[in-house]
């Protein structure tokens, strides 16, 4: 394992610095969670809703080929354009070809994980093209220099007087002003002329369904609809596995979506892009960077299942006190934390490891994906790769070694204990990250065993 | 009904009064238990840290221990679910399965084995009890606040018939303590805060006690409450239920 | 071999055996009253119902709510806006009511379908600064399952739910109406 790479650990431990900071990160989050409890309480059949748009993905996986075959010629008939990448750096090369050809320098974007993924905006960059992310969170940490921090939220981590200085700086707000509703009117303006002036806008795909060639984008701020309303063109960048068979299984999905993200009945906009307007032209852009083999996968295909709601974040008890940032990836929290080791191994081997497996995310995952088993899952194929350090190996080792023979077990047990409760500075010390903040247990004089030895003389 | 005592590695070594109330606990009910000698750890601390390859020595001492008992009863909700989830070995596949079946955490060997409807205990104290996700999440002793489902509780029903015993609503049902095995050194600084906003909880609803099926859990709150030099205290919802 | 070709065969490879879909969804029964939980919903998600008993009374009712309005665009009569330059979405620039007719709505969440035919432009919905939307209280029905099965495999460049107007909480999980869309929504409910 490689130690210049970054680390969770070590990022959450920064993040703690500033507990009040953690505590507020927490409860915002928090908040988040139980308006998803009171959201999804209000429908009884909550529960069966998950367990049908489980199904319904699992159909997905199992027939992928035949559905993204469907959709690709349904939406041609549509008169859609289809682009196939398999890298992210085919995926930006087909975006940026598009946009030379209309010969703008200047594109807006809505909210897209999958962009994120791909490092779409560094490539358009580097290329002298201005994006500009329209969504306000994507919009508040593309000023700030800084990636999303939560999938749905993006700048959760962002306080409102942070975000009126930042204001102020780029948008020439007054100084001092960190009231939401005047910050979101000034964004509100800024973003109106980028709006009204950008000729090709993106946008990201929630659901693409194969039987009509259709798919459906959600937003609450409007700001995908606006971009590609007013552009002449429009490119949907979506994975692979966003097919859904029909459309009647946007109900289900729909249902789930929002109440599981925000606690809302419902986006305030679910748009069905079906044909392009007379005189535009519209572009989907299928990726799939490691889909099809994550597909071969028995124990992580399900990953691919996920919907991006957000739900696993904001009920993570790790996300909610390390921030997104301490996962160092595009995805953050417990899904992110299966998806990116898949996409590279050895810079991601400590994101499985950020977690206490509590198993939270998994109950609230409307998909029902089994995120925590799949935590569990990578922590053992990720030893089994080597990306695990000689220290932790050998403990491991060495405890195989003491677990497997009782009298060996039984004899440290009895020095251990010896030790803590006569040289307790032989464990309570610095280098011992237990007792930084803890007290170590109180080490009795015996052990349970010699007890039932003394006492309990039928033991065997 | 013969039951095999499973005491986890660390409550043999560092709570050996746990063990006792166990045992005392089930032996008041009419049960004969008897603890296997040559028991150490299932394995679950290697297995979590991604070494469950490495078990196999662990699962066979395992099965050699416990094979022949009718129930396998353990004071920890996580050691008992690693066994459910993980006991596997290649020599005994049959043995592996059959104690797959039979282990059993002590609360919910209380209320569904032997169905327990009376405890003859007094505790006269406020409790708060932290439920462990491995016990709660894994082996499903409560709901769980993430569904839409009906609630139940086999701890809660359990502490309910102790005489005396205030339990206390909690504003976080059943967040996770931060315990996490390894997580609790390797993730300190996450462990910690989350330790502390459980305690904080607790505290705010004015217990005596934080009790809860997991040592492992009520051991990390413990060095937290302790360092903090408060007059709350954590005990194994064994010694509740045998108390008195 | 093209990506088109290298994605479908290792999807092809590597997908698993055919898992069924599940049977048609079969929801509880609705009791409640799908108008007033119509009503509640779309008041709860920011906006407003006003029930009238004639399209006649709509137009007063709205200039009486907005009296410093400069541009309505009424497509009640006919969804061809007027006073536009054909084609260029831009135009719309600075209406500040758009009037359209929707399909249906849906009680559980406040949502009314619309597709392109009933907007007029499709940027109309989006760009105005206050949306009134105009349906029948017969339209509501209780889920998104009824919705789609009502929408059926009909035929539309763009159909949409609009749920109350455009919001956002991004910060600091404050919710301000009017994010980028609509600072308003108004539902209209003839009988």
């Amino acid at each position: 394992m490689n130690d210049t790479l970054k680390n969770h650990a070590t990022l959450a431990e920064k993040f703690n610095r500033d507990i009040p900071r953690v505590d507020w990160h927490d409860k915002t989050l928090w908040f988040v969670r139980e308006k998803r409890d009171k959201a999804a309480n209000q429908i009884p059949d909550w529960e069966k809703l998950r367990e049908t748009a489980s199904q319904i993905k699992n159909n997905v996986l199992s027939n992928l080929h035949d559905y993204l075959v469907e959709f690709e010629n349904n939406a041609q008939q549509n008169g859609i354009t289809v682009h196939w990448a398999s890298t992210p750096k085919e995926h930006n090369e087909i975006v940026h070809r598009i946009i030379q050809q209309h010969g703008v320098e200047h594109i807006v974007k809505s909210k897209s994980m999958l962009t994120e993924e791909c490092g779409l905006n560094e490539y358009l960059e580097h290329q002298g093209i201005e994006v500009v992310d329209t969504d306000l969170g994507e919009r508040i940490v593309q000023l700030a220099g800084e990636p999303p921090s939560h999938i749905v939220l993006p700048c959760i981590h962002w306080k409102k007087e942070e975000i009126g200085e930042l204001f102020h700086q780029h948008l020439g707000t007054p100084k001092g002003n960190a009231d939401p509703q005047f910050l979101t009117s000034a964004a509100r303006a800024h973003l109106r002329e980028h709006f009204l002036h950008s000729k090709v806008a993106i946008t990201g795909v929630n659901f693409a369904v194969a039987e009509t060639g259709e798919f459906v984008v959600c937003t609450n701020e409007g700001n995908a609809d606006l971009g590609v309303q007013l552009a002449d063109v429009h490119i949907a960048c979506m994975g692979i596995e966003k097919i859904i068979p029909q459309r009647k299984h946007l109900g289900i999905f729909l249902r789930l979506l929002a109440r599981s993200a925000t606690g809302q009945p419902i986006t305030t906009y679910s748009s069905h892009f079906q044909k392009p307007r007379a005189g535009q032209e519209m572009h989907i852009v299928l990726v799939d960077n490691g889909r099809s083999e994550r597909l071969g996968s028995e124990d992580f295909r399900n990953a691919l299942k996920c919907i991006r709601c957000g739900a696993c974040f904001n009920t993570c008890p790790v996300y909610r006190r390390s921030g997104g940032h301490s996962y160092h990836t595009a995805v953050a929290g417990p899904i992110g934390s299966i998806l990116a080791p898949a996409l590279d191994m050895e810079k991601n081997a400590d994101l499985p490891f950020a977690s206490t497996l509590c198993g939270s995310c998994t109950n609230v995952c409307p998909v029902k994906i089994d995120i925590h088993d799949q935590l569990y899952k990578w922590r053992q194929v990720l030893v089994k790769n080597g990306h695990v350090t000689r220290g932790k190996k050998f403990s491991m080792m060495s405890m195989r070694f003491l677990l497997s023979h009782s009298s060996l077990y039984n004899f440290s047990g009895t020095l251990g204990r010896w030790v803590m409760r006569n040289l307790p500075s032989l464990v309570n010390n610095k280098f011992n990250p237990w007792y930084k903040q803890r007290e170590m247990p109180q080490a009795p004089a015996q052990s349970f065993r010699s007890w039932y030895l003394k006492n309990k003389q039928h033991g065997k | 009904m013969n039951i095999g005592l499973f005491i986890p590695c660390y409550v043999d070594q560092f709570y050996p009064h746990v063990a006792i109330a166990t045992l005392q606990l089930l032996e008041k009910s009419g049960l004969k238990v008897s603890y296997p000698l040559q028991q150490t750890c299932c394995g679950q601390p290697m297995a979590n840290s991604g070494f469950e390859h490495l078990t196999n020595p662990c699962s066979t001492n395992f099965i050699e221990n416990f094979s022949t008992f009718d129930y396998i009863v353990c004071p920890s909700g996580s050691c008992t679910l690693h066994i459910k989830d993980h006991l596997h070995d290649e020599k005994h596949p049959v043995e592996a399965a059959s104690i797959r079946k039979k282990v059993y955490e002590l609360t919910e060997f209380l209320t569904d084995v032997i169905q327990l409807k009376k405890i003859k205990a007094r505790f006269p104290h406020k409790v708060g009890l932290h439920q462990s996700c491995h016990g709660q999440r894994g082996l499903k002793l409560s709901q769980m606040s993430e569904l839409v489902a009906p609630a139940f509780s086999k701890p809660e029903s359990l502490l309910q018939m102790v005489n005396g015993l205030e339990l206390v609503t909690l504003d976080r049902k059943d967040e996770c303590c931060g315990f996490g095995g390894t997580f609790c050194v390797n993730e300190e600084a996450v462990s910690v805060k989350m330790g502390k906003d459980r305690v904080a909880d607790h505290i705010r609803q004015g217990v005596d006690y934080i009790t809860g099926g997991d040592m492992s859990c009520l051991m990390h709150l413990d060095g937290i409450l302790r360092r903090q030099k408060s007059s709350v205290k954590t005990i194994h919802i064994a010694e509740i239920l045998n108390a008195g | 071999m093209g990506s088109r070709e290298k994605i479908l065969a290792a999807v092809k490879t590597n997908q698993p055996p055919l898992s069924p879909l599940p049977s048609n969804w079969q929801g509880s029964k609705h009791t409640t009253n799908l108008k007033e939980q119509f009503i509640q919903t779309v008041t709860n998600i920011g906006g407003l119902v006003i029930e009238v008993n004639s399209v006649e009374e709509i137009i007063p009712a709205v200039k009486d709510k907005f009296p410093e309005t400069t541009r309505i665009v009424n497509l009640l009569e006919s969804p061809k806006p007027t006073g536009a330059s054909l084609g260029d979405p831009h135009e719309f620039e600075n209406v500040t009511i758009a009037i359209m007719q929707g399909q249906l709505g849906v009680a559980e969440n406040g949502a009314v379908w619309l597709t392109d035919k009933q907007m007029g432009d499709r940027v109309l919905p989006y760009i105005c600064e206050n949306l009134v939307l105009v349906m029948k209280s017969t339209e509501i029905v209780p889920t998104l399952h009824e919705a789609y099965e009502r929408i059926g495999s009909s035929d539309y460049g763009l159909g949409t739910f609009l749920a109350g107007p455009s919001k956002t909480a991004d910060i600091e999980q404050s919710l301000v109406l009017g994010a980028h869309g609509p600072k308003s929504l108004m539902v209209y409910l003839l009988p």
